[in-house]
């Protein structure tokens, strides 16, 4: 009974956490600006189901994706059993699902096989980080913490595989002993193989089995309450990011309302434009002035790289790097967040996405190729933001080079960004 | 080499005092009509469409910039200013129909200038080119391809912009050439550099220039013709071609250019 205690209030403390955190991030991402991406539903849901669900942006690059696939599905499907130690652990039963006979005999030969392609994909993936040292997992905005991260996530999986093995392995060690409540059930295809490396004393076994027991769902749930912090967080929002996804032609950039309704005014001076659309800035400074939606994709990146490792600004050596862009939006986003909690909703601290995170030399590197929002296997836009910025920079401090200042003007007075009379616009077609 | 350029074309103004109206306009677009090399391409575009009896009118004098290079540089109210200016003109002429051999005309013209109320069905002139071919209309009768390696660089605006991948490589496709791809094509294609209104300032500080990058993969590709369909790409790969002086090795033509050239029309 007391053990039941126990579980029970680990278990809810860990609920109530994670929830807390879980709160905390969608208050960060409402203080975007407001922007509709709940039309055409039918489509949303089958982007989901194709990208986020079938992982088909992932496996464009082959190994990373298929190892990805494992560990997806490993963490999926094992969850089913992560539901059977939750009801054992509140109500003191053993193998609560056994009664399920020969299925159940699938599921947990099932969640082994898949614990040990999870295991065989981690250890791949830590491989391609520590000893092949991929590109891709450098770079400027790969700082401590993120390579830290990345390594913590695999460290913790590995140890969740090892012991939900390990508990099995001593589990059926028990039952073919006939020792006490463990009764025959489950199949063991891996965790067999273990057998002979543990005790044979059934005490000790049922030491052993109870230590990973509670060490892998107690590993779960202190995991669950790291996601927050993490860039693993993307196991949740990889699903409403690609929901939310933007569904037009890459090419298309959005028309600013704002600015439709000023145009208008000034082609047509009887336009009276709707007074309730009134927007702060032209463009982005900071977060706020950024959508829901980008500020949703800043907390999904999980930090991969392909968006970098597709840039051509940052293959020639540029300082730009989409990655970049994505991590400091969720880095200043959390300091913006953090500092209204404490000082109250007003609170400004000087600082903004532009200049303080992001320079002017980043956001004028991209080329708007949309290699970056093409490689991202959750439909990640990095573009979107860049670009934002630059309409801040244009439109509200009329910050940028000569050059571009010379070709605006040249669109403006003679309709080409070049310094060509419009009347010599059909020399091209004069006879010889 | 001398070219010979010898069609009336017809603006849309002159149409309209005659009373007729084109099938399409052609919207030819600010590189093509003032720089130097584009206008060849804008030339050879011209040549197909009276090849094959396509009534054709284009803007002349009234054509104006879309808006694209100062909408990329965060020039929102320019590119609106623009568009309005545009759409009051085409609207002027009831434009149905828009061919341009500029992927980002094409990629302005046909995704953002609809809200903005401008709506008119727009192709990119190598879509028009596939069709025309798969009419039967042009042809690859000319050898001068023959056995040639030819490569494809995909424009950003075009392909990852649009989706458009297959329509460009309808003309090569035909030729009785080797076709290779480059080591990165379609979705993963390399961009030249000169979009986002890179074309019109210097690049920021690197490595090296990305259309230099880009002709490494044509360079590895050993191809003699690198086939584009944009007047950016051409200029950004001209310079890349140049920077390696690879002038007498490979050249670059636009899609339209290898059209007119193999039906017998430059």
């Amino acid at each position: 009974m007391i053990t039941q205690i126990i579980f029970f209030l680990i278990f809810a403390i860990a609920v109530v956490l994670f929830t807390i955190q879980v709160k905390k991030i969608s208050q960060n991402i409402k203080l975007g600006r407001d922007i509709n991406r709940s039309d055409h539903p039918t489509e949303r849901w089958k982007v989901m189901a194709k990208v986020a669900l079938g992982q088909t942006k992932m496996v464009r690059r082959p190994i990373a994706g298929i190892m990805h696939i494992f560990v997806y599905l490993g963490f999926i499907i094992i969850n089913i059993e992560v539901l059977e130690i939750i009801i054992d652990g509140l109500f003191g039963t053993h193998r609560i699902f056994s009664f399920l006979g020969g299925f159940y005999n699938f599921l947990i030969g099932a969640f082994e096989i898949l614990a040990l392609l999870v295991l065989i994909g981690v250890i791949v993936f830590m491989a391609r980080r520590l000893i092949l040292r991929l590109k891709r997992f450098s770079g400027v905005e790969m700082t401590a913490w993120p390579k830290a991260d990345a390594l913590y996530i695999l460290i913790i999986e590995v140890l969740l595989m090892t012991a939900f093995l390990t508990m099995n392995a001593a589990d059926y060690k028990l039952q073919l002993a006939g020792f006490g409540h463990y009764i025959h059930a489950g199949s063991f295809p891996v965790s067999h193989f273990l057998t002979g490396l543990l005790p044979n004393q059934p005490e000790k076994l049922e030491l052993i089995e109870r230590a990973c027991w509670w060490f892998h769902i107690i590993g779960i749930l202190a995991f669950l309450n790291y996601l927050p912090y993490s860039k693993h967080f993307h196991i949740i929002l990889a699903f409403p990011n690609t929901w939310y996804s933007n569904l037009n032609n890459k090419g298309k950039f959005t028309n600013m309302s704002s600015v439709t309704n000023e145009v208008k005014a000034m082609l047509d001076p009887s336009f009276t434009p709707p007074a309730a659309d009134a927007v702060g800035r032209f463009g982005a400074k900071d977060v706020q002035d950024l959508n829901w939606v980008q500020l949703m994709n800043a907390y999904t990146c999980t930090e991969c790289g392909r968006c970098t490792s597709v840039c051509p600004a940052n293959q020639t050596g540029k300082l730009l790097s989409p990655r970049k862009i994505m991590m400091d939006t969720r880095d200043r986003l959390e300091e913006v967040g953090k500092n209204k909690a404490k000082n109250g909703k007003d609170y400004e601290d000087g600082k903004s996405l532009l200049d303080d995170y992001i320079s002017r030399e980043e956001i004028w590197a991209c080329t708007t190729c949309n290699a970056c929002t093409d490689a991202c296997p959750v439909n990640i836009d990095p573009l979107s933001i860049i670009l934002d910025l630059r309409r801040y920079a244009v439109m509200e401090e009329s910050n940028v080079t000569g050059s571009l200042n010379a070709m605006f003007s040249n669109v403006e007075n003679n309709g080409a960004p070049w310094k060509y009379s419009p009347t010599d616009r059909l020399n091209w077609a004069k006879t010889e | 080499m001398t070219n010979h350029f010898d069609i009336k074309v017809p603006t849309m103004a002159e149409m309209m005092a005659a009373g007729e109206k084109p099938e399409i306009l052609f919207w030819v677009g600010c590189a093509g009509s003032y720089d130097e090399r584009a206008q060849r391409i804008t030339q050879a575009f011209a040549k197909i469409l009276t090849h094959v009896g396509i009534k054709f009118a284009v803007l002349g004098t009234e054509e104006n910039c879309t808006g694209d290079p100062a909408k990329r540089a965060g020039n929102e109210f320019l590119f609106q200013m623009q568009a309005m200016m545009n759409i009051q003109v085409l609207d002027g002429y009831e434009v149905k129909k828009i061919v341009t051999a500029c992927p980002h005309c094409f990629n302005t013209l046909k995704n953002e200038y609809p809200e903005l109320g401008g709506n008119y069905e727009v192709i990119h002139h190598t879509q028009l080119i596939q069709e025309l071919i798969n009419q039967g209309k042009l042809k690859a009768e000319g050898g001068d391809f023959k056995g040639k390696k030819i490569t494809f660089h995909d424009p950003c605006y075009l392909g990852r912009g649009n989706g458009v991948y297959e329509a460009p490589r309808a003309a090569l496709e035909i030729l009785d050439a080797d076709l290779v791809e480059l080591k990165r094509c379609k979705a993963n294609g390399l961009c030249c550099g000169a979009g986002g209104a890179q074309m019109f300032k210097e690049p920021e500080k690197g490595k090296k220039d990305i259309n230099i990058e880009r002709i490494e993969d044509v360079l590895a590709s050993q191809a003699e013709v690198v086939a584009v369909s944009c007047p950016f790409c051409m200029t950004m790969m001209r310079d890349g071609v140049k920077h390696f002086n690879k002038e007498q090795q490979i050249e670059v033509l636009d899609i339209a250019e290898i059209s007119a050239k193999v039906n017998g029309l430059s």
